[in-house]
């Protein structure tokens, strides 16, 4: 018999949460666990100096990366979601809305800004993957459809970025109809000869695939982003086969012919501007 | 040999005991008139309070009911003539689509419809009705035939869902989806769609874009299956009732949600029943449609057409 005794149980840190590197100073990346300064991190457009791994970024990150001096306009900043269906899983809807608020500091899965890119005016509509799952309801059909408005009205570029598991279940028949309410502003765009570019950020799946984000005159992507249409369990299950290496990556889906290109994203913003700047009337 | 659902089965233990009935007292030569008299009001009372009264997820059961008509059926029902026309003209045939010409009472029709199999084997071959990207594609080329020959499209949507394989994907599923989406908004001729059975997401509006997107009584169109989203928002099969509640996915709550524009009525008990009825209101419906339709110009339809999509969603500002 031991002449001591461990009460508690002893510390036991599963180890997706050791990297897990309190914000400070260090940033680890969590692809190839190099240590780099987290400013460094930052200024690289939140990617790995040493792997180019793209950590997953919000609309804030991306509105301080593309706007010149990350000063932008927000459009439609006050508009959230309703509870048409009184929608009850688990959790009623509005509940799963408020508790999202509080934790994401967001209003709903998408925001839409206008400012300049390298002194051209540009509308740029950026989803948030943290507010559940960057699903697209009403709150995101709208903006988006919105946002593409104001791009119609001053003729000028306009950007999604989408980051979405796809549709919002809670709004059912109404998030269904998102696709066809986005997809029909993109025809506007369209007959207006306003140029839409559409970045796929990881993950882009569902009906936000099967939507606007395939409908870009330019679909471009970030390295690694998985991008597909059936999430990679469901069509594991399906085929009932493991999925080959890479399957659904960026690289993938530009091999199979559906995107145009695939940018670091620090290089994003001199890509975008460059190429808009040679097809501007 | 008719297939039953639970909720059908009292129905059909009446018509079974009013055919005994029938048959002993013909054998017999009793009268039983009186007696047959009320049990086919009975069997009319039993009918009548089944179907008025059907839970969302009975007519979930409904519209997969295993001997209810599919796109061909009502194909042959509603036309004198049907070229089918087969084939993206890039990939391959997807049998999970069929599409072609029609002639309905004189009006040559672009019918386009998702098609389910009935027996085991055709099951397989129509891909229990989900399309790959080639049938998406392949609609889609029709639709822009149609359009060319200033012919109505009419779309039948009959599908568990756009096929989630590995090919696929490869292939664009998503992709072609998205493009069928935005071109229907602006395709010149008059459109209309008919949820006639199943109404799976994305699956179902890869064709389901139109002036008129109606559904049949016994149909459901959603963003996802009531099993799926159980799973999901449940992370059990079991709560696929619930789910169907929650979701609001009959023909009645999407019409009350201003998300489809009308409701087919079907016969009672459903279309099954009797195709022949299921499919002289469907044509009706359509040559009237197709009529009203035709009045007004092709950039006036297709204004209000986008307009119609891009009112849809209620937000709180």
């Amino acid at each position: 018999m031991s002449w001591f005794q461990r009460k508690a149980k002893g510390i036991n840190t599963p180890t997706e949460l050791k990297r897990e590197a309190p914000d400070g100073l260090w940033h680890q990346c969590s692809e190839c666990k190099q240590v780099m300064h987290t400013r460094e991190h930052k200024n690289n457009a939140y990617t790995c100096l040493h792997c180019n791994y793209h950590d997953k970024i919000g609309s804030e990150a991306y509105f301080k990366i593309l706007f010149d001096e990350g000063e932008y306009q927000e459009l439609d900043s006050e508009m959230r979601s309703a509870d048409p269906l009184e929608f009850v899983d688990t959790k009623a809807y509005p509940e799963r809305i408020v508790t999202t608020e509080k934790k994401s500091g967001l209003k709903d899965a998408v925001r839409t800004a206008h400012g300049n890119m390298h002194g051209k005016k540009i509308t740029i509509s950026c989803m948030d993957f943290g507010f559940i799952g960057g699903s697209m309801g009403s709150v995101v059909g709208e903006k988006i459809a919105r946002g593409m408005d104001h791009a119609l009205k001053t003729k000028t570029p306009f950007l999604m970025i989408s980051k979405s598991g796809g549709a919002r279940m809670m709004e059912a028949g109404y998030s269904l109809m998102q696709m066809a309410k986005t997809s029909a502003k993109i025809a506007q765009l369209d007959e207006a000869k306003v140029p839409y570019i559409s970045l796929m950020t990881d993950p882009t799946t569902g009906g936000v695939t099967a939507s606007f984000a395939m409908l870009g005159d330019f679909n471009i992507s970030e390295p690694g982003a998985l991008i597909g249409f059936a999430g990679p369990r469901i069509i594991k299950e399906t085929i009932g086969k493991d999925l080959p290496k890479g399957f659904q990556t960026a690289e993938f889906v530009q091999d199979h012919g559906f995107l145009d290109f695939i940018v670091d994203r620090k290089d994003l913003k001199d890509k975008l501007a460059s190429l808009l700047n040679m097809i501007k009337k | 040999m008719r297939t039953l659902l639970e909720f059908e089965k009292p129905i059909a233990e009446l018509e079974a005991k009013l055919e005994d009935m029938k048959k002993l007292a013909s054998e017999n030569n009793v009268d039983v008139s009186s007696a047959v008299r009320n049990l086919t009001n009975s069997i009319e009372e039993l009918r009548k309070e089944t179907f008025t009264n059907l839970t969302r997820w009975q007519r979930v059961q409904l519209s997969r009911h295993p001997d209810r008509p599919y796109s061909l059926d009502y194909i042959q029902m509603m036309c004198e003539e049907f070229h089918e026309i087969h084939g993206d003209r890039n990939v391959g045939d997807d049998p999970a689509i069929v599409g072609g010409f029609g002639n309905i009472d004189g009006q040559t029709v672009m019918i386009i419809g998702q098609q389910k199999g009935r027996k085991t084997k055709e099951r397989q071959y129509r891909n229990f009705g989900m399309p790959n990207p080639e049938g998406y594609r392949k609609a889609l080329r029709l639709m822009h035939m149609a359009e060319k020959f200033d012919i109505p499209v009419v779309t039948l949507i009959d599908t568990p869902g756009a096929f989630p394989g590995l090919e696929a994907e490869e292939r664009g599923q998503g992709e072609a989806i998205a493009r069928n989406i935005k071109e229907m908004m602006t395709l010149k001729v008059p459109v209309i769609c008919v949820v006639i059975g199943e109404g799976a997401s994305g699956g179902a509006l890869g064709i389901g874009i139109g002036d008129r997107v109606l559904m049949m009584e016994n149909s459901w169109y959603s963003v996802i299956s009531p099993e799926n989203c159980s799973t999901i928002l449940w992370r059990s099969w079991d709560f696929k009732e619930q789910a169907a509640d929650a979701l609001k996915l009959t023909a009645e709550d999407m019409k009350g949600f201003g998300l489809v524009d009308g409701i087919i009525p079907e016969p009672r008990g459903g279309a099954h029943l009797d195709f022949e009825k299921a499919g002289e209101t469907l044509k009706k419906t359509i040559l009237s449609e197709i009529k009203t339709l035709a009045k007004q110009k092709p950039s006036d339809r297709i204004d209000a057409r986008i307009d119609k999509f891009c009112s849809m969603g209620v937000v709180v500002e």
